[in-house]
């Protein structure tokens, strides 16, 4: 805990009492790899923080809203309904 | 905003939607202390928590991050109170337009026209302008920022702390249940609150306004207002009467800001 305090005080998801978040997920995200330019948008956006550096979104913790999807100005995501 | 601040930083949250986001206890969101006090009490708890940490040599910052509610209506004697004995801290206001952890009541920064569940008919008041009163403290630095612009926050959140006494940055934050938008648009709702004029970026720095540049390309080519009014549900159904109104208001701000701007350069 100390550690990754002193090196950067930004928080990345973890599980809390409602446990992991990306159960609540109607649409997720998918990124098409040969359309993304990795601008980086999608990552800065991303409100619950899932998306990381090399623009693997974490579905455990993705809600699903869509704004990577909205965002992205090559339209590179889609959101495609969970199957259940 | 804690990216920009660093590890050396101590946050006071009075109730707001970020009560909620800490998550409850022992287990917290957070990688820096957090202090959570009553509504009306943040600016003043951060006072003294700023003098301590002076007094004892430390150069922590000391950031108070405040919905609306706690800003505008509930927290503003305090809050005024920190301004005036000059305490070095930081002031963030995050306002979302209502008071939303209980279900969207209307706020003192409800724009006028907006429907919340205590004006189902449309506010019929205007947004307190809460950043003029700031601005009569006369604090060393002030800006707006918007939500949808992350990297300019980084940017007014790094250089706020860098001044010595009271610093305010007064954010607009999007919230899709409350003005009632599909989650997917929000970003897209920040953008176009400053295109079209609701919302306008600005810094005042010792007394200079600096306007920013999303706002100025949106002074000389504004969207017309109805497109960020009609995405919007709690603006259905809004008088043509009250669009008027808010569409002089926005002309009347940009009028006063530009000349701000130009009497301080």
């Amino acid at each position: 805990m100390s550690s990754s305090r002193e090196r950067l005080a930004m928080s990345r998801p973890k599980e809390g009492a409602a446990g992991q978040t990306g159960s609540w997920r109607v649409f997720k995200p998918v990124v098409d790899r040969e359309k993304c330019n990795a601008c980086g948008l999608c990552s800065m956006y991303c409100p619950d923080a899932t998306i990381d550096e090399d623009f693997n979104i974490d579905l455990r913790f993705c809600k699903g809203c869509g704004i990577c999807a909205n965002e992205c100005p090559k339209k590179a995501i889609e959101m495609v309904r969970e199957e259940k | 905003m804690l990216k920009a601040a660093g590890p050396d930083t101590v946050m006071v949250v009075p109730a707001c939607c970020t009560s909620v986001i800490q998550g409850i206890y022992p287990n917290t969101a957070f990688n820096v202390p957090v202090y959570n006090i009553a509504f009306g009490a943040a600016a003043a708890c951060a006072s003294g928590m700023s003098n301590a940490f002076r007094a004892a040599g430390k150069k922590t910052n000391v950031i108070v991050y405040a919905g609306d509610g706690g800003t505008l209506d509930i927290g503003i004697q305090a809050m005024s109170g920190a301004f005036e004995r000059g305490t070095d801290f930081l002031y963030i206001c995050y306002d979302n337009e209502a008071y939303g952890n209980t279900g969207m009541q209307r706020s003192g920064g409800t724009p006028m026209g907006a429907k919340t569940t205590t004006t189902p008919t449309g506010k019929t008041d205007a947004k307190k302008d809460i950043d003029m009163i700031i601005a009569a403290h006369d604090p060393p630095y002030m800006a707006t920022a918007c939500a949808a612009y992350p990297q300019d926050i980084f940017k007014k959140v790094q250089k706020a702390l860098t001044f010595r006494g009271p610093t305010f940055i007064h954010i607009l934050a999007p919230c899709p249940p409350g003005w009632r938008y599909p989650t997917e648009k929000s970003v897209e709702m920040g953008k176009l609150a400053v295109k079209s004029g609701m919302w306008v970026l600005y810094e005042r720095e010792y007394g200079k306004v600096t306007i920013g540049p999303q706002s100025k390309a949106a002074m000389k080519r504004p969207l017309p207002l109805e497109e960020y009014l009609s995405p919007q549900g709690r603006f259905k159904g809004i008088e043509p009467k009250i669009v008027e109104i808010l569409k002089q208001r926005i002309a009347k701000n940009y009028q006063r800001l530009a000349a701000e701007e130009e009497a301080s350069a």
